[in-house]
C-alpha cells in the first residue's frame, strides 16, 4: 500500500494510509500516514464502535489539508485496550510454536512452488 | 516495575516478521521497501469540494483468495462482508466481522453529509496486499491509479488491513 501511495501522490493525486503497522510504512516513505495503533485488522477502530470509528476517518481525512509536506505521521488518540498483552502476541515465536511453524513453513513452500509451477506468481506475506 | 502486559510500545512489525519467516525455515529475510524521497502533492482544492476513493486490502467476500488481484466495486450498497483471510491481521486479538472497522464508506459517506467531504468514489478498490515490489510498481500502482482517473477521483485515503 506504501508504494501504492506514493506512486498515486507521484502521479498528483493526493494519498493518506491509514494503518497501523508504523515501522513498515515509515520505513517505506510516504506522504501523509494516520497512524492507529491497534491490533493489525481494525485499522479504522475497534469493532462496534461506531463513535471511534467515526473520529477515526474524519481525523485521518483532515490529513490531506492540515499535512503541509510528505512523511507527516499523525497518532489516532485512542487506546485498544488497557491490557496491552496484545503487543506481545502478534507473531510471536517460542517453544510452543516453533515446531508447528517449522511445519507450516515446509507446508507454504510447496503450495508456492506449486503455484508457480501453474503460473500464479503472486503470494501472500505471513498467512 | 510493570508487568508485561501493561507494557506499551510500537510493535517492530519487520524484526517480528523476520524472525517468523525464519522460524518458518526461511533463509533469506524479506526486504521492506525505502526511500530517501518522498513525492507529495497538495490537494487541487478542498477536501469539501473533493472526491475520495478507499482502497482496502480485503477482497470481496465471494473472490477466490488464491487469484488476488486487484479489482474494483460499487460503493453503493455498501457490502456487509469482505474476505479477509488472504491477509496477515491479528486473528488471535481482533476480528473483520465488522466491515466499518476497516473499509471507511460508511464513515466517508457521514462526512460528506456533514459537508466535510464532496463526494465518495463511486467504486472501492480491492488490492489485495503483494509480497513482490517489482509486481505492485509495474501493475498494481499504475492499475490503481487509472481507476481513480477512470472514477475522476481528486483524493485516495489507502487502508490496509
Amino acid at each position: 500500500m506504501s508504494l501504492v501511495a506514493r506512486h498515486l501522490e507521484a502521479n498528483g493525486l493526493p494519498t493518506v494510509i491509514l494503518g497501523s503497522a508504523r515501522d513498515i510504512v515509515e520505513y517505506c516513505g510516504v506522504p501523509r500516514f494516520y497512524y492507529v495503533d491497534f491490533p493489525l485488522g481494525n485499522p479504522c477502530g475497534k469493532p462496534g464502535d461506531r463513535v471511534m470509528q467515526q473520529a477515526i476517518v474524519q481525523q485521518a481525512v483532515a490529513l490531506f489539508e492540515s499535512a503541509t509536506h510528505s512523511r507527516t505521521t499523525v497518532r489516532a488518540p485512542f487506546e485498544w485496550s488497557e491490557d496491552q498483552s496484545w503487543r506481545d502476541k502478534y507473531a510471536r515465536v517460542d517453544d510452543s510454536n516453533r515446531d508447528s511453524l517449522r511445519h507450516k513453513g515446509e507446508l507454504r513452500r510447496q503450495q508456492q512452488a506449486q503455484a508457480k509451477t501453474a503460473g500464479d506468481a503472486r503470494s501472500p506475506m505471513i498467512d | 516495575m510493570k508487568s508485561a502486559s501493561s507494557k506499551r510500545y510500537d510493535i517492530d512489525y519487520m524484526e517480528r516478521t523476520r524472525l517468523y519467516y525464519r522460524a518458518m525455515g526461511y533463509e533469506t529475510d524479506y526486504q521492506w521497501a525505502h526511500f530517501e524521497s518522498v513525492p507529495f502533492t497538495v490537494p487541487a482544492r478542498p477536501v469539501r469540494e473533493s472526491r475520495l476513493a478507499v482502497i482496502t486490502t480485503a477482497m470481496a467476500s465471494d473472490a477466490d483468495a488464491s487469484q488476488r488481484q486487484l479489482a474494483a466495486y460499487p460503493s453503493n450498497p455498501i457490502p456487509a462482508s469482505l474476505l479477509t483471510d488472504h491477509l496477515s491481521w491479528d486473528k488471535d486479538n481482533t476480528h473483520t466481522r465488522d466491515v466499518p472497522s476497516f473499509l471507511p464508506l460508511e464513515q466517508i459517506n457521514r462526512l460528506v453529509e456533514e459537508g466535510f467531504v464532496g463526494s465518495p468514489g463511486p467504486r472501492f478498490y480491492c488490492l489485495p496486499t503483494e509480497y513482490s515490489k517489482r509486481t505492485t510498481m509495474k501493475e498494481d500502482a499504475p492499475g490503481v491509479l487509472e481507476l481513480c482517473r477512470q472514477d475522476r477521483v481528486d483524493l485516495a485515503l489507502l487502508v490496509p488491513l
